[in-house]
């Protein structure tokens, strides 16, 4: 068994599949759209699916398999949890970096013991109480999101709403302008649509990022700040400050992973109700199940997949897992498992028993959870509240990203008060 | 009925602090306890039934009927 150069990228991306379950793959645009009948064939065939495409992974499909790897670290490593492996020169300069400051985005990309001190950092910023302090923020834009269009009689619920709440409430906790949203959409654009294949865009991105993070900190070095930077700069873990590579690092995950992941599951509750007349009719007449809704939502259209490295070898069922290979963490086809949940391929808005695994499981537990859920329930209310009729004027124009976050990028809606 | 939290599996979901804020208490990292030594009280075993079956966890187990 030789290790597997995860830098070694197969001829063949951009070949149409001919076989899921032996050369999936994840960027395929059918796949994007719609991926769940893929997932269903091969649950039955082969429910951990192999693929030698961008540098050789595995996709399980099992809601048992995917909660089993996802407890399997540090085996299967986070070191590296992008779905698609940087390129040669990056993949050379975060090893260097590393050696020298330790992991570059902490806590996604740590294992144990490196990882529970820095997610005992952030916890608390996203604790349930203090989420809420955050609700009034949330509101308020919510509503001068819907005061700026409503007159027009037509929205893009992708454009217009779901992308501009998450990055002005991400840059108001982490204590950076709110007025530079397009900006941070921009960038985590650049890192985690356009960087996944653009070698070149990822780097300029990640530059730019790190770039900007290390300014908000010379800023605020003789003068702290109250904000989510400031305490990270004054935080200690075994009784040392944090480098300023690790502030900058902890900083870059919460404002990449609180912008796409969010941006996409509101866009995609709004596009299935603008689809949907029979959910949208029930939600207005039946306001009080929006927190199950939600949550069948966050399950039916889980917008977040991660990676896993594997280090050692290890086998689950009959997937034999050779060092350097990727493991794609599959939550979004757990959650359709219909092991584990009944008709699992329809939304069923007052679903009351919902073990979902859209935030992960284990020790990376998706720490902004509590934060997703309570903007998903403001962006939905508000819009419930103000306005009266809405649907998707052409559903055939919707786009969907995929790859590490699946979402809709385009909605454009009628809309009436 | 009485209910208990496996600190060891709990990851701070909050899922059952959401659906049971009577029975369940969290902590500044999420991670999750159950009130009043876990007696349920009357009435409420519907809802301590609920919070285990959406633990992603499977952190929540009945300790007694
Ligand atoms: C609906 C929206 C969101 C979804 C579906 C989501 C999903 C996820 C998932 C599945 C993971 C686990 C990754 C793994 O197992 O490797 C994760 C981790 C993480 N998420 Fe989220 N996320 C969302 C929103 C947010 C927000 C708003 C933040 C706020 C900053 C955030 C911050 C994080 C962080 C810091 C981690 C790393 C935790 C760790 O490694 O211990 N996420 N997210
Ligand atoms: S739902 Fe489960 S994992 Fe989450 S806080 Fe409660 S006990 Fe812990």
């Amino acid at each position: 068994m030789s290790d597997r150069d995860p830098s070694d990228m197969s001829p063949r991306e951009g070949c149409p599949v001919h076989d899921w379950a032996t050369d999936f793959d994840v960027m395929d645009e059918g796949y994007i759209k719609d991926p769940a009948p893929v997932w269903e064939e091969l649950r039955d065939k082969c429910p951990i699916a192999h693929t030698t495409r961008w540098g050789g992974a595995w996709l399980p499909t099992k809601y048992d398999d995917v909660r089993e790897m996802a407890r399997a670290a540090p085996t299967l490593s986070n070191r590296s949890p992008g779905v698609i492996p940087p390129a040669p020169e990056m993949r050379e300069l975060l090893i260097a970096e590393v050696k020298e400051f330790g992991s570059e985005l902490p806590p996604i990309s740590a294992d144990p013991p490196e990882h529970k001190p820095y997610k005992q950092l952030i916890l608390p910023l996203f604790s349930p109480k203090a989420v809420e302090e955050y609700r009034a923020f949330t509101e308020n834009l919510a509503n001068e999101l819907i005061d700026k269009h409503i007159a027009s009689g037509k929205m893009d619920a992708a454009v217009d709403y779901a992308q501009q709440i998450p990055p002005r409430v991400i840059a108001y906790i982490i204590g950076i302008d709110p007025g530079r949203a397009d900006d941070f959409t921009d960038w985590t654009r650049g890192i985690i649509e356009l960087g996944q294949t653009d070698p070149e865009a990822r780097m300029k991105y990640r530059r730019l990022i790190r770039d900007f993070f290390q300014e908000m900190i010379e800023e605020r070095r003789d003068n702290p700040r109250d904000d989510a930077i400031s305490k990270l700069m004054a935080a200690e873990i075994n009784g040392e400050k944090l480098s300023d590579y690790s502030v900058i690092g902890v900083c870059f995950l919460l404002l990449v992973a609180g912008i796409d992941t969010t941006w996409s599951s509101i866009g995609s509750a709004l596009w299935h109700f603008g689809t949907h007349e029979d959910d949208r009719k029930r939600l207005y007449a039946e306001p009080e199940i929006l927190p199950t809704a939600v949550e069948e939502l966050l399950r039916y259209y889980s917008p977040v997949v991660m990676a896993r490295r594997v280090l050692d070898p290890i086998k689950f069922g009959e997937a034999d897992m050779v060092p350097g290979e990727k493991v794609i963490m599959n939550f979004p086809a757990a959650n359709r498992d219909p092991d584990v949940f009944d008709r699992p391929d329809e939304v069923v808005l007052d679903r009351e028993r919902n073990r979902h695994i859209a935030f992960g499981v284990g020790i990376h537990r998706c720490a902004g959870s509590n934060l997703a859920r309570m903007e998903m329930d403001v962006a939905l209310r508000v819009w419930f509240n103000r306005i009266g009729e809405f649907e998707v004027t052409d559903p055939d124009a919707v786009r969907w990203t995929g790859g590490q976050v699946r979402g809709v990028r385009t909605a454009p809606m009628r809309i009436k008060a | 009925m009485r209910i208990c939290v496996d600190a060891d599996k709990c990851e701070g979901h909050n899922r059952c602090y959401s659906l049971a804020p009577e029975l369940f208490e969290v902590d500044d990292l999420g991670i999750a306890s159950a009130l009043n030594d876990g007696h349920v009280p009357a009435g409420l075993e519907a809802k301590a039934d609920l919070a285990i079956a959406n633990c992603p966890e499977f952190a929540i187990t009945i300790v007694e009927e």
